[in-house]
């Protein structure tokens, strides 16, 4: 058996294809300039590019950048008072702890996340913040070193990936309320003030939470045998799709207080909230579908002949698929709804995109419209590309379309 | 038998499967109908509490604000037309957009799977860098920052070749007017249209019969460009004129007038949805197996043939149902244009409101319009993927 492996391992060594050295000239030949149409488009395209970052140069050295450092505080977390900055902070700390922790336990993926974040957040303290920022900035590092030493030290310990999940999930709820305050023990910060970035990613993160375990029961509903559920569960899916987010935020600003008694007069934040949970549900629901379609029915029929009922045999052998399945769909939706929450605007919350406003009007800041706006596009693109990255290598990890 | 009905008999009816589905879809039924019932109940009294009622009959009162572009329109015309002005400017960006958007996700798509590494690169980077930024940031880049700061004003605006101008205040492109023979034409239009669609249906039976392929669009397009010049020519005068912007003291004459908010939603919603599509042509390229393509080139089809009729049918199979969804997507972002002022059925809608302050009924017809046409797409799209779908035994 050994011997076997060992044998195939050298023919395998062996068959290697050989490291081909391609000259410069040969390569330039059959990749930019193997025909004459392939050779006109070559020309274009450095034309093209050539031009586009000569001006985006010309422009970028001339611009205003100064008016980014000035506002960051607002663009990032708005107005939120600063001597309560710490609970932001915190919120940060308690992140980078566990996914340093995540990262040492498990390496691979997590590791290279917690490394990045760390290393990210040193750099920036070597860029010109206050001393104060610095000192915060460097803590973020020190919270991800901290986590790797003991994730690393709880490695194969079983009671320690439990606290790990576990921690994981509270995670969400202690943020929101270290960001939000409680009544009574953490002063509340709620409307009185305005959120900038902040909110664009807290919105993200629990319209993504709360919508997920709903997804999941409209999708298990919208493919029951019962017909009067998975009417209803259809008919709702359809209707949330048919429609665009503004209309549903219109609906959320405007008519929600109509449609509730009047003693109950949620702020405008947990409707924008709510709205987007209900929205993103419906297409949560749509890829989740998607899963539970992929997987074939001897699964179904081998799992009840083995006597799990319906319930387990949803929970125990066909969602762990069907989710796997469909993780890259799901990170998608994530990001386009967190792309989504600069919509919220459109009801008068001010988050990054709808701050800009109020510092364009700023007479000091005319025509600083184009910074602010690239400077926006970096933000988002930055965060919504690595995600997508990282979906793409979870992806890989768990091996989809491979098993 | 006998066992059987002994069996039915020995169950109780709390036991039983059957009973049990009944009972528990009437009481979810009841639990969302009594949800349904509680909100409806509050904003009747909600309603009563502000002294109102739900009617429809504000949409016949004089509307008083005015829309810039689309069909005709007067400050003095009811609601209710205002509405469908603002509908008819929704499908028109939305028709456009998908147009344009389906020629740049083609280009794009096909140009990341080209042999040449720099038009392979760029198109990579487009799609990575557009998919990756919010529309609504890009909307407000075209509008705020391309329309309204980088370009001239009128006086001084850049031509483009073929008359088009750029300005501040939109884009001035030349456009074909109706004269008054244009209705005497579009009888021979119509006619030829009608003839067209006949010797499609009759040369493609022909063609099915005879197990041959062929152009049957070609033949059909053949009759009604033909009958469309003749028509031209025997109508007296021309039915269309063509208007050229002209600058005059203040503003350009004549053409066709696209203002700003109308072109940045127009740029940011094609770019935009551009970049999905390329994705999906992409991948429904390479969903075509090598072998397909070998295979219909060794059974002697030419070079157009094996694309058009192996390959292109199915890779048409995976690209058509994201394709569909991209198309609702472009349609229901089209409503992000109430942020730069592009008056379509959302700006509209919102205004009626804020002039009337009927929430419920002006929440009805939104999402009622935009249902509708989600609904009427795909429709269509899934008619067109029934009959490309594979046929199985």
């Amino acid at each position: 058996m050994n011997d076997n492996q060992q044998i195939v391992h050298t023919v395998k060594e062996q068959l290697r294809p050989p490291i081909e050295r391609i000259p410069v000239f040969r390569w330039l030949k059959e990749n930019l300039f193997s025909s004459w149409l392939n050779a006109i488009l070559t020309v274009v395209s450095a034309a093209l590019i050539v031009t586009v970052v000569f001006g985006l140069l010309k422009w970028a050295l001339g611009a205003r950048w100064e008016v980014i450092p000035a506002n960051l505080k607002l663009l990032l977390v708005g107005t939120y008072p600063v001597e309560y900055l710490w609970r932001v902070w915190t919120t940060g700390y308690m992140i980078a702890f566990l996914l340093g922790f995540s990262g040492g336990s498990h390496g691979g993926l997590m590791r290279r996340v917690s490394t990045v974040v760390a290393s990210v957040s040193v750099l920036f303290a070597i860029l010109p913040f206050p001393w104060g920022t610095r000192g915060w900035l460097v803590g973020i590092a020190v919270a991800a070193a901290v986590g790797f030493g003991l994730g690393h030290l709880s490695k194969g310990i079983r009671w320690c990936k439990r606290l790990e999940i576990a921690a994981w999930i509270l995670s969400f709820p202690i943020s929101l309320v270290l960001l939000n305050g409680v009544a009574g023990i953490l002063p509340v910060i709620g409307r009185r003030t305005t959120w900038g970035f902040l909110l664009n990613l807290i919105g993200a993160v629990v319209g993504i939470g709360l919508s997920f375990p709903i997804g999941v029961l409209l999708a298990l509903g919208r493919r029951s045998e019962l017909p009067a559920i998975r009417w209803v569960c259809t008919a709702y899916i359809e209707i949330i799709r048919g429609v665009p987010l503004i209309s549903l935020l219109f609906m959320a600003s405007i008519m929600l207080q109509l449609l509730l008694p009047a003693n109950i007069r949620p702020d405008l934040l947990i409707r924008a909230m709510m709205t987007v949970t209900a929205f993103s549900a419906a297409y949560m629901a749509e890829n989740v579908r998607g899963g539970l379609q992929a997987i074939p029915r001897g699964q179904y029929e081998a799992a009840s002949a083995v006597g799990l009922n319906r319930a387990l045999i949803t929970i125990l052998i066909i969602l762990p698929q069907a989710l796997r399945l469909v993780i890259p769909a799901i990170v998608g939706q994530f990001i386009s709804l967190f792309m989504d929450t600069t919509l919220f605007g459109f009801i008068a919350i001010l988050e990054l995109l709808n701050i800009t406003r109020s510092i364009m009007g700023n007479i000091e800041w005319r025509g600083t419209i184009f910074e602010l706006y690239v400077f926006i596009g970096i933000v988002f693109w930055i965060l919504c590309y690595s995600m997508s990255y990282i979906s793409r290598r979870i992806e890989k990890t768990l091996g989809v379309g491979e098993r | 038998m006998n066992n059987k009905a002994a069996s039915s008999q020995s169950i109780p009816f709390w036991r039983d499967i059957r009973v049990l589905r009944v009972v528990g879809q009437v009481l979810f039924l009841l639990i969302i109908a009594a949800g349904i019932w509680w909100l409806l109940n509050n904003l009747q009294n909600n309603l009563k509490a502000y002294g109102l009622k739900i009617s429809f009959g504000f949409l016949k009162n004089t509307a008083g604000f005015p829309i810039s572009e689309g069909l005709r329109y007067d400050p003095t015309d009811v609601n209710g037309y205002a509405f469908w002005v603002g509908i008819v400017n929704t499908i028109r960006v939305a028709v456009i957009g998908i147009v344009l958007a389906t020629v740049i996700g083609i280009v794009v798509g096909v140009a990341r799977l080209s042999s040449n590494w720099l038009v392979k690169k760029l198109a990579g980077i487009y799609v990575e860098v557009i998919r990756n930024i919010p529309l609504l940031v890009q909307l407000f880049f075209w509008y705020f920052a391309v329309m309204l700061t980088a370009l001239p004003l009128v006086k001084n605006s850049i031509r483009l070749p073929g008359l088009i101008y750029l300005t501040r205040r939109g884009v001035y492109i030349p456009w074909a007017t109706a004269t008054e023979s244009f209705s005497t034409w579009m009888f021979y239009v119509i006619g030829g249209l009608a003839l067209a669609i006949i010797v499609y249906v009759l040369r493609r039976t022909q063609l099915k019969r005879a197990e041959r392929p062929g152009f049957p669009i070609a033949w059909a397009g053949m009759v009604f460009i033909l009958i469309a010049f003749a028509g031209w020519f025997l109508t007296s005068g021309n039915p269309l004129a063509l208007t050229v912007p002209v600058l005059k003291k203040f503003n350009f004459v004549g053409g066709l007038w696209l203002s700003a908010s109308f072109t940045a939603l127009l740029m940011g919603l094609s770019v935009y949805t551009g970049a999905f599509i390329a994705e999906i042509v992409r991948a429904g390229i390479l969903a075509v197996s090598k072998g397909q393509t070998e295979a219909a080139k060794a059974v002697g089809l030419k070079r157009a043939q094996v694309l058009r009729l192996v390959v292109m049918p199915q890779a048409m199979r995976v690209i058509i149902p994201p394709l569909t969804s991209q198309y609702l997507n472009l349609t229901k972002n089209s409503s992000l244009a109430i942020l730069i002022g592009y008056y379509d059925l959302m700006n509209v809608g919102t205004t009626i409101f804020n002039q009337t302050g009927r929430a419920v009924e002006m929440i009805l017809l939104i999402m009622a319009s935009y249902l509708t046409m989600s609904l009427l797409t795909s429709l269509l799209m899934n008619y067109y993927n029934r009959r490309m779908k594979l046929v199985e035994r």
